[in-house]
């Protein structure tokens, strides 16, 4: 047994202890006391510009943002999916918080507000390098794995508060910062990518998002590099009245590789808040990335009252021939979830996977999936979602497969399955297949089914209590998708999955 | 160790009592078999022993060491030793057999108070017990019954016994469906694991089980009572006349 896996269970019991302490089904609960400073309630011109100058940002950014502002001003909010989305003030938000002290950005961790350093700590993010997250799995916990490090961007609010690693990276050539940092440090490579793979105008959720957003991670990978560590982004609200509009952008040049993991918390608060991302992934000539989520933003109470309204906006070009792309999500929080990661195939043997579970429990809605655009020769897609439902909740997988006219020999997967425990929600299948050449072939597997009483007594009868064993049937149902996650994402989702469904059954 | 006392129990779902006045009271070591046409409420009583959801107790009572066991819930049950091998094992999909059976164990050993058992010792001691009931590998590794066959199901159950090590079993029709080998090598398992302070309750439609399990005392159950108890030759009575001698018991006791 190393010492990194002693590290690793000392979490998991600090884990354990608080969602004990917390008492509650949603454990990351609680605020952070922290001096904030906000912009001025409310969104127009003035707002977009006080936030590119909060940034120092170049001119050519903020008329980009105007241009966006300018275009989203005439978009209205689109209304075609299977939610129900109580009317939204976008007057009535605060487009821009960051703790007080951050005014000059901190120059390394040790700067840092210890406060923001103890919230990440409190949700088991190891964000000083010294706390190097190393994953081993618990099965066999004989086996010696290599250490595995994690470089991290934490984005508190409205900034991000710090990035780890960064030198170690950098000697490799990984460019891993803020994207306010790499507007200003690297801005041809954002000038050339930004908004090229989901443009201003994509939707009105992506276009207010190109106006206000704040910060977010930049990751550029260059030829032939293979990042030598995971790279990760942690997110969390905490600001009241906020909206979260983060952006990130990951350029994978010529034959690179990058693992990029992205984790997601906010207190628990009686108002709604917004929270629209913009997610823009570039894969050029062999090069790999794979994006894993777990998203736990707060889902709102039982009885449906706040949590967090999540419209994001995802997309993958795989531009460059044999490049390929994996998304991950773990969708288990927000009240409300509009989220279709995608994947837009126009390299010649390009291929994308979406690898989903999207947990829905209480009064949550999830209206998610992903799209699938084939427009290179022998391109290859592959979607297995898994959607759990429970409480009163209503979950529908909504998916688009395209195969284009010159896309010659391209395949699809499709593997849709949904489960459901007790009698008052919803799931709901709506798959899109739209195929225009001969030479394609598309295939659809979806399955709806009930979590078993006759499972739970089986579970039960060899002594698991009733909560841990709808957790095991429910992992189980989701384990190709778990799999498809890192390690130590793999773990953390596992829990989050009992910890969601938690008051299900019974 | 197990007393059950005037027993009366209905269906949740439609008033119908299924069990009318029960009473059997099994000692340490021992090996009781029920036996008992279809519908003469056999499966209900091992139901009910394990604590399975859909059945009102109307009265009597079951004791257990000393404890109340209706009272308790079903993996409470588990934990105090009460073990059922199900006539029909339940496939759970994506539940690595190996996972569901660490879970299980050291969920037993957490309600008593038990440390947890390591990876090491728990992997130690599952491969020595597939082994004996000729479990391959590639079969532990498979998700919970998903894609056995009967035999294998049953042995698997077996498998569970062993590794959990209760003081109590139920053997719910556990021979249906088994050929001759299955059988024996499902008798064999039973038969290592028993023990002067382990009892059984054997829960069968036929008498050939009761070759290679020998049970202490064997009753005839018709219409939700105990009609006839006897030693294993009653069993080969039932064997050579069938049930229709014990139906007008049932029907007597009206």
């Amino acid at each position: 047994m190393t010492d990194n896996y002693e590290v690793r269970d000392v979490i998991d019991k600090e884990t354990l202890s608080t969602v004990k302490s917390v008492g509650d089904a949603y454990k990351y609960g609680f605020s952070t006391d922290i001096e904030t400073e906000y912009a001025p309630l409310g969104l127009n011109e003035d707002i977009v510009k006080l936030i590119s100058k909060k940034n120092n940002e170049p001119k050519w950014m903020l008329d980009w943002r105007l241009k966006a502002f300018n275009r989203w001003k005439k978009l209205k909010q689109p209304d075609w999916a299977l939610l129900k989305i109580p009317e939204i003030d976008f007057q009535d938000q605060y487009y821009y918080a960051r703790p007080a002290n951050m005014k000059e950005k901190p120059k390394s961790l040790d700067e840092v507000d210890p406060k923001l350093l103890e919230t990440y700590s409190k949700l088991g993010i190891p964000l000083t390098e010294q706390k190097k997250l190393a994953g081993v799995i618990e099965e066999n916990p004989e086996d010696k794995s290599e250490n595995r490090k994690v470089a991290v961007d934490a984005v508190f609010d409205s900034v991000s508060v710090g990035t780890t690693f960064k030198e170690e990276l950098k000697s490799v050539g990984v460019i891993f910062c803020s994207i306010s940092e790499a507007i200003k440090e690297y801005p041809d490579l954002v000038k050339k990518y930004l908004g090229s793979v989901v443009p201003i105008s994509d939707n009105f959720f992506a276009c207010l998002n190109a106006a206000v957003f704040s910060d977010g991670s930049f990751v550029y990978i260059p030829k032939g590099v293979r990042c030598p560590m995971e790279l990760s982004t942690y997110f969390r609200i905490n600001a009241e009245n906020t909206g979260q509009f983060e952006r990130t952008l990951i350029i994978a040049d010529d034959n690179s590789y990058v693992s990029y993991l992205e984790g997601c918390t906010a207190p628990q608060r009686d108002e709604s808040q917004l929270h629209a991302a913009v997610v823009e992934l570039v894969i050029l000539d062999q090069a790999e990335i794979k994006y894993s989520t777990v998203q736990n933003w707060f889902p709102g109470d039982e009885n449906g009252v706040g949590g967090i309204y999540n419209f994001v906006t995802k997309r993958a070009d795989c531009r460059g021939k044999n490049s390929k792309v994996m998304w991950t999500q773990v969708e288990t929080g927000s009240a409300i979830t509009w989220k279709y990661p995608s994947c837009v195939l126009k390299g010649d043997n390009s291929s994308g996977e979406f690898y989903s579970i999207a947990i829905t429990n209480n009064m949550q809605q999830a209206d998610t999936g992903t799209k699938m655009i084939h427009l290179g020769k022998n391109t290859n897609s592959r979607i297995v979602s898994k959607g759990i439902s429970a409480g009163k909740a209503q979950n529908t997988y909504r998916g688009l497969v395209q195969i284009g006219g010159r896309s010659q020999n391209s395949r699809n997967f499709t593997q849709c399955d949904s489960l459901l425990i007790g009698n008052k929600c919803g799931a709901h299948t709506v798959p899109y297949i739209e195929v225009n050449n001969s030479t394609a072939r598309a295939e659809h597997e979806a399955t709806t089914s009930k979590v078993d009483e006759d499972q739970l007594f089986y579970c039960m009868q060899r002594g698991i209590g009733e909560e841990d064993a709808v957790a095991l049937i429910v992992n189980g149902f989701c384990k190709e998708v778990l799999q498809a996650l890192p390690m130590e994402f793999a773990m953390e989702a596992q829990k989050l999955v009992a910890i969601s469904l938690e008051g299900s059954v019974g | 160790m197990l007393n059950i006392d005037d027993l009366k129990v209905s269906l949740e779902e439609e008033e119908k009592q299924i069990i009318k006045g029960l009473s059997l009271s099994i000692k340490p070591g021992e090996v009781h078999a029920v036996m008992g046409p279809n519908g003469s409420g056999k499966s209900t009583l091992s139901s009910v022993l394990a604590g399975k959801d859909g059945y009102i107790i109307d009265s009597g009572t079951v004791n257990f060491d000393g404890s109340d066991l209706l009272d308790a819930e079903v993996e409470e049950r588990a934990a105090l030793g009460i073990f059922m091998a199900f006539q029909y094992p339940i496939e759970i999909p994506g539940v690595g057999n190996m996972n569901f059976l660490r879970t299980a164990l050291n969920s037993q050993r957490k309600t008593r108070g038990q440390e947890e058992l390591n990876a090491a010792d728990f992997l130690k001691l599952v491969r020595g017990i597939a082994k004996d009931l000729e479990i391959s590998d590639e079969m532990m590794k498979r998700p919970v019954n998903v894609g056995a066959s009967g035999g294998e199901k049953k042995r698997n159950e077996i498998l569970q016994m062993c590794l959990l090590e209760p003081r109590f079993v139920i053997l719910d029709e556990t021979d249906s469906g088994l050929d001759v080998d299955a059988m024996k090598l499902v008798s064999k398992g039973v038969n290592n694991f028993s023990s002067s302070s382990r009892s059984f309750l054997v829960i069968t439609h036929y008498q050939r089980l009761l070759n290679y399990i020998v049970p202490d005392f064997v009753h005839i159950m018709v219409d939700g009572r105990i009609v006839k108890t006897g030693d294993k030759t009653l069993a080969l009575h039932v064997e050579e006349t069938g049930y229709k001698d014990f139906l007008q018991l049932g029907k007597g006791k009206h």
